[in-house]
């Protein structure tokens, strides 16, 4: 068992890739010389050099099409976005050619990337930095969306994804950095399998990334009203562990979808279409939603607390669902 | 559009049954009317309503128990149009209860008709209803909207009878559940303390007696409103005893509106008000406890009556014991108790006499309140119970 932030398990993980296997490397703006923007990368530039952690221009379609490139002809590359905001910039070498190559290519272009992510809210960094956009790449085929939301995903995901010959995309809430919990010695080498964060039989909350501690607070506050609340984290946002999601609906027969996307389309949205396509008779309340408000995410501090999931809201949903 | 919602209409309350529509869409409500009729877990109450308006949609149908809160109907504003049919979404809640013998299958909808509205059963419940054999839409929901639950349901399969027999018509064992509710936490949250006091009623049963004579049978006054009175401008010297604990916080009472407790021939008790009773002469009092009385027991009480009084008075009459230590009815901060008038040895001007006691006590909140407060009420008391003529 070691103590370790997640910013920390993070960069583990990266330092083991790179020392690992030769064909690794990171790409990305400021990874370098400044340590990466949430000092993720830090100190890898003096210890493996810059032909291995390369900074980049200010040009997401160069650099993540370039890292399409280098995956391509037989590298391992890890790419860096700043923010899911900035990569819409990228979106065209991601959607179209990542996602595509393997079926364009008739299966003769697999594309082994891997792109890392900061995503979400809550520290003040305003609507242009602060969106929670996973839900774009979970809409792909030929993507893979993972969400670590504990420090021991955050070290054991990055081995799996980059075993995987297809692109994998990693989001880090940018919340969650500075998050430190035990972790286990032993590695997790599963990355697309939903795991139960707490059991409970009274409403399930299914959730994931950044808002899972939120949501673990809100059923602990819960259980001490004696309302026995389970928590699933998502872990994978595409594949969706639709197996894991209906086991815990069908055992606690209601369910609050906690979830920092903007509700409308969202991907709690599709999550509650396949509660009701597969377990709606098995339901004993409506399906309800937790997201946030549907405005750009504001600056101002109580305004970006008033946009987001809260333990607050997450409590008042789940109640409702048991007519409280 | 105005929301008409079903008021709280007491700390034990958490919902109620509609029982009768008495405004039917298209017609005027004025404020204080009474709009519907829904039956508590104590009595039958006539809801009234605030507001003035047009009554413009049902959206709770008779025979429908929903939670304190609910939207019952919707009214127009004054010079409010009615908007398009099916602007507003309409509550999901809404039910017909099936008689089983009664509706053969639901019949198709034309399109013409508005849809029927559809008692809301989760769907897992609705399985295991079918399972058990069980119509889930007769039964009360518990869940959110007032859906039937799965609980619900397996609750009703376990106390059906066996084969065929059947159901139980409803009684009313709630009435002790929302006695034990209210009163558990009363006792929980409220630091009562106590004070009582000895009360010479002589001059007044003489002086009442002296006026009853004057009086035909059917409007004489019982001593227990020259009690009533009483207390209502004792309560002129402590008036912290009238009123409500609210958020923390003492509100003083609107009115002197005294909560008349009432027991109920089925078990139970009530404690309906009589309002502004420092500002009614006897007559009105005698008048309006036997009407108030005799409604409670009827099941048909106002909703303001059952929401509005500001302290509560209990009288346990000639059948009583010596003293009576109530519990406080929340959010209310007071209640003021009477033993059995008797007539017991008393020293008065310096002799031994047999004269009538009755003893008054006082359970107060001591967050609102102290002992030596409550002292100056119950000595007002006594000294206003001297004075029979000037109640």
């Amino acid at each position: 068992m070691t103590r370790l932030t997640y910013r920390e398990a993070m960069r583990q993980a990266l330092r083991e890739a790179l020392a690992s296997d030769p064909r690794v490397f990171i790409m990305g703006e400021d990874v370098g010389l400044y340590g990466g923007t949430y000092a993720v990368t830090k100190g890898l530039l003096q210890e493996f050099g810059p032909e291995r952690v390369r900074d980049a221009p200010l040009s997401e379609l160069a650099f993540v099409g370039a890292g399409i490139g280098a995956a391509l002809g037989g590298m391992r590359p890890i790419v860096e976005v700043m923010t899911v905001n900035f990569s819409l910039l990228a979106l065209d070498q991601i959607v179209n050619t990542a996602a595509l190559l393997r079926h364009m290519s008739g299966g003769q272009f697999g594309v082994p990337l891997v792109i890392r992510m900061a995503t979400g809210a809550g520290r003040q960094v305003a609507a242009q930095h602060s969106h929670s956009l996973e839900n774009w790449y979970a809409h792909v085929p030929g993507l893979k969306v993972l969400a670590p939301g504990t420090v021991a995903d955050a070290r054991d995901m990055l081995a799996p994804a980059l075993a995987d010959p297809d692109p994998v995309i990693l989001f880090e809430h940018a919340n969650l950095y500075n998050l430190e919990e035990d972790v286990p010695d032993e590695r997790n080498p599963d990355m697309t399998r939903a795991a139960v964060r707490r059991e409970g039989s009274a409403v399930s909350l299914v959730t994931y990334g950044g808002s899972l501690p939120k949501t673990m607070e809100a059923a602990a506050t819960l259980a001490a009203e004696g309302i026995d609340a389970e928590v699933l984290d998502l872990r994978s946002l595409r594949p969706l562990d639709t197996d894991a999601i209906l086991a815990s609906v069908r055992k606690c027969r209601r369910v609050v979808v906690v979830d920092e996307g903007w509700r409308t389309g969202s991907l709690a949205a599709e999550i509650i279409a396949r509660i009701a396509e597969e377990a709606l008779y098995d339901l004993d309340a409506p399906p309800a939603r937790v997201c946030s408000e549907e405005v750009p995410m504001p600056y101002a501090k109580h305004l970006e607390d008033a946009a987001l999931p809260q333990p607050g809201k997450i409590i008042a949903a789940a109640k409702a669902t048991l007519g409280k | 559009m105005i929301d008409f919602k079903l008021p709280s209409l007491g700390a034990d309350m958490d919902e109620g049954k509609l029982l009768e529509w008495k405004v039917h869409p298209g017609e005027p409500v004025t404020r204080g009317q009474v709009v519907a009729i829904v039956d508590t877990a104590k009595a039958a109450v006539e809801v009234e309503c605030w507001q003035e308006g047009t009554m413009h949609e049902q959206l709770v149908p008779v025979g429908e128990t929903v939670p304190v809160g609910t939207v019952l109907a919707l009214l127009l504003a004054p010079g409010e149009v009615a908007p398009a049919p099916g602007t507003r979404e309409k509550a999901p809640a809404i039910a017909k209860k099936a008689t089983p013998a009664a509706a053969p299958a639901r019949a198709p909808a034309t399109p013409a008709a508005t849809p029927a509205a559809r008692k809301a059963v989760s769907p897992v419940a609705r399985r295991r209803a079918k399972e058990l054999g069980i119509d889930p839409e007769a039964l009360d929901g518990t869940g959110p909207q007032g859906a039937v639950t799965l609980e619900d349901v397996e609750r009703a399969a376990g106390a059906h009878a066996p084969a065929g027999a059947p159901p139980a018509p409803a009684q009313r064992p709630d009435i002790r559940q929302a006695i034990a509710a209210a009163m558990g936490r009363s006792k929980r949250e409220i630091p009562h303390y106590y004070l009582a006091e000895t009360i010479p009623m002589r001059r007044a049963l003489e002086w009442l007696a002296a006026q009853n004579a004057k009086r035909p049978v059917t409007e004489r006054i019982l001593p227990g409103v020259l009690q009533l009175k009483a207390v209502a401008l004792a309560l002129a010297k402590a008036p912290e005893l009238n009123g409500f604990w609210q958020d923390g916080a003492f509100v003083p009472g609107g009115g002197v509106h005294i909560g008349v407790a009432i027991s109920l021939r089925q078990g139970g008790l009530i404690a309906p008000g009589i309002h502004d009773v420092d500002r009614k002469d006897l007559a009105t009092l005698m008048n309006e406890l036997t009407m108030l009385v005799s409604r409670a027991r009827a099941g048909s009480l106002r909703s303001s009556e059952l929401s509005d009084p500001t302290i509560t008075v209990t009288n346990l009459g000639d059948q009583g014991s010596e003293a009576v230590y109530g519990v406080i009815y929340p959010p209310q901060v007071a209640l003021v108790g009477f033993g059995r008038l008797a007539t017991r040895p008393w020293v008065e001007d310096g002799e031994l006499r047999a004269i009538p006691l009755v003893t008054a006590s006082l359970s107060a909140d001591h967050r609102v309140s102290d002992g030596m407060r409550g002292a100056r009420f119950l000595v007002a008391l006594r000294e206003r119970l001297q004075h029979p003529e000037e109640l």
